[in-house]
């Protein structure tokens, strides 16, 4: 990947399409903001973009614009429906018709699951959970992949064989299996632990996030390979420019090296397949609460909502296609976003 | 060649080693053994039982008798009465001598069932489940990506590749109970749950497929993309050679290559996927053995089946990195990292 020449002033290694960019612009212009012009210009990224704007506007006041708590049971009406979804749902029978099943309640827009509780707002809260995953985990992720990935392709050496040996066994680990796993220990091991102990106060932290810091560090786990082998390759491909030597040269050290210099000129393809990552992480979250080892209850996530609605689905397949649909679209727009990302800041796709 | 594969052989051993170490590990820190359930069992029946499976030997000697009842072959005469007979998942004859291979030991939840019985009788759904899911992938992404490449910049283009980005933004909790309720619960197309007829296979072959096809059509598209550019192509044309022989004979041969490369981690999610889908259709495979396993603490079915499956995708990774060097004469197997 020759794609990490843009801050260079001089652009010695740039393609000719940043060059001719940089002269049809007529003035100069920084990476990050011709990038965003080509973004904006990218209707399905806009589109994205969106979509996920509404999303967290929607986390931020779900207090708000939920109809009622996530967790407040109703138990008279569970598994009611609004009288719209028989007309959508025409498997569904309401009460009213021969064979009918169904309760209508119409304060439950789109139904009420089976001990009673408002779809649409757990719906809205759940939104918190895959945000909080689509926003925390490329930072985890990102954060060991740097740190590791930096270490070895700046120093080579032993150092770069021993971290790339633990990164090809990461990859030859199932990480379905293996965050299953983890997941198994940490749920079990790590929530009721002696008070006073560092796990205790770990147990505590995890439970003050509804379950989520788990999440998080099962998805650091399994992911920062990736991003370590896409660093590596990265400063490999800019240690022996001329910026960093000379920076070597007048005896800055390691450290300022990689963080000033050689940081911001590599990080445009790290955000891209960051980016392009969310989807992956929104889904192995939910994958996660839906066999029962992600968040915990009665906190709502889309996955565990699935789990739910599936086991009713013959009957009152409202639960489960709403939640469904919620983390489809999520996943859809972080891939929009992440396909336009990766055209705007990737200048050998200008035609 | 030799050499490389040797050093590849001897790689994946240790990657095994160490993931049925991790995995050892990992399991055994899990507090809580496998029998105290809700109803506490007198403390000398605990103590006969852990005894019976070996739990009260040190960390070190359980994970050694594990493996080698895996690993070892066990040896036993033609003539000896069946219930002698060690259970083991491969058994073959050599002149008279019968070898067991690969007993992956006792579940605990049944005193008669053994992991390899939760094998033998689920591990073929899943296989067939993962096939089947593998082909729709296939039968959906290769047409796809083909079209999209030769349409380039046009609307068949755009439509494939948009069908693409919605395949991998459905992961298989969100298909599978949207094409219950379109081609199952509205239509009536289909059956919605069950397993052994085809009709019943049809959702969960294409709620395992779907999202793995956009991504070979993407890889599809991308790769015949480039292969069109080459110069052989243009000679292939020169020399008058009708369109479509030109795509499928020539430049096709050499797009598949990279696809191919991905059908060994497609496999993986594929059938750690199919878990899922089994859950939702109702499919007899390990997805629910596995599952329930980890809640019940049922350390020999937890371990068997992250390492058989282990196993399943190291051997998968390479034999399609065989398959690559074959296919592609330009690549060469070297002793040194790229």
């Amino acid at each position: 990947m020759e794609t990490a020449t843009y801050h260079d002033p001089q652009l010695p290694g740039a393609s000719p399409a940043v060059v001719q960019l940089a002269a049809a612009s007529g003035k100069s212009q920084g990476l990050w903001a011709s990038a965003l012009r080509r973004l904006l210009r990218n209707r399905a990224a806009v589109l994205g973009l969106a979509i996920i704007i509404g999303f967290v506007v929607i986390a931020i006041f779900a207090d708000q614009l939920a109809l009622r708590p996530y967790a407040k049971q109703s138990l008279k009406d569970n598994n009611a429906i609004a009288s719209w979804l028989p007309y959508v749902f025409t498997a569904m029978k309401p009460v009213n018709v021969p064979g009918g099943y169904a309760k209508i309640n119409d304060a439950f827009p789109l139904g009420a699951d089976y001990v009673g509780r408002d779809i649409l707002s757990r719906l809205l809260y759940g939104t918190r959970i895959s945000l909080a995953i689509a926003f925390i985990g490329p930072l985890i992720s990102l954060m060991f992949g740097v740190v590791f990935g930096s270490i070895a392709g700046y120093y080579g050496g032993w150092i770069d064989s021993l971290i790339m040996r633990i990164v090809d066994l990461m990859y030859a680990f199932p990480s379905l299996l293996l965050i299953i796993l983890m997941m198994t220990f940490f749920r079990s091991s790590l929530n009721s632990p002696p008070p006073g102990t560092f796990a205790y106060s770990l147990g505590k932290l995890d439970a003050a996030f509804g379950g989520l810091l788990f999440i998080f560090i099962g998805i650091g786990v399994t992911s920062w390979e990736n991003m370590a082998r896409l660093t590596r390759g990265q400063v490999l491909s800019v240690r022996q420019r001329e910026y960093v030597l000379a920076a070597r040269a007048i005896g800055v050290p390691d450290i300022r090296i990689l963080i000033d210099h050689i940081l911001p000129n590599i990080l445009g393809p790290l955000i891209v397949a960051e980016t392009l990552a969310i989807p992956t992480y929104i889904a192995t979250e939910a994958f996660l609460s839906y066999i029962g080892l992600g968040v915990n209850r009665p906190v709502p996530s889309w996955g565990s909502m699935i789990a739910e609605g599936v086991q009713g689905i013959t009957t009152y397949p409202n639960q489960a296609i709403f939640p469904a649909l919620f983390l489809a679209l999520a996943m859809f727009a972080f891939n929009f976003l992440g396909d336009g990302l990766r055209d705007a800041l990737d200048p050998r796709t200008i035609n | 060649m030799r050499a490389y594969i040797f050093r590849r052989i001897a790689g994946m051993g240790v990657v095994l080693f160490a993931i049925s170490l991790i995995t050892f590990l990992l399991m055994h820190a899990v507090p809580g053994g496998p029998f105290d359930g809700e109803k506490r069992l007198p403390p000398d029946v605990v103590r006969n039982i852990n005894a019976k499976y070996h739990l009260d030997e040190p960390l070190a000697a359980q994970y050694l008798t594990y493996m080698s009842n895996i690993l070892v072959p066990q040896i036993s005469q033609s003539d000896a009465p069946a219930s002698q007979l060690t259970d083991a998942l491969i058994a073959f004859s050599v002149g008279g001598t019968t070898f067991h291979w690969m007993n992956f030991g006792p579940t605990y939840r049944s005193t008669t069932r053994t992991v390899n019985d939760i094998f033998r009788e689920n591990l073929p759904v899943s296989a067939q489940l993962g096939v089947l899911g593998l082909l729709v992938a296939l039968a959906i992404g290769l047409p796809m990506g083909i079209i999209a490449a030769l349409k380039h910049n046009q609307a068949l283009d755009y439509l494939a590749t948009g069908v693409a980005v919605a395949g991998i933004s459905f992961p298989a909790i969100a298909l599978g109970p949207l094409l219950i309720t379109v081609f199952g619960l509205t239509l009536r197309w289909v059956p919605v749950s069950g397993w052994g007829s085809f009709a019943q296979a049809i959702l969960p072959a294409l709620t395992l497929g779907f999202g793995s096809s956009a991504l070979i059509a993407r890889l599809t598209r991308a790769s015949l993309l480039e292969v069109i550019g080459e110069d052989y192509i243009r000679t292939a044309y020169a020399k008058g050679l009708r369109d479509r022989r030109v795509i499928l004979v020539h430049a096709l041969k050499n797009a598949l290559i990279p696809v191919i490369t991905i059908v060994g981690p497609l496999f993986a999610v594929l059938v750690t996927g199919s878990f899922v889908v089994e859950t939702i259709f109702g499919i007899p495979g390990m997805g629910k053995y596995f599952v329930d396993s980890i809640t019940n603490r049922d350390y020999p079915v937890i371990m068997g089946t992250v390492l058989l499956f282990a196993m399943l995708l190291v051997i998968a990774n390479f034999a399609i990195d065989l398959i690559y060097g074959w296919l592609d004469p330009r690549i060469r197997f070297s002793m040194g990292r790229a």
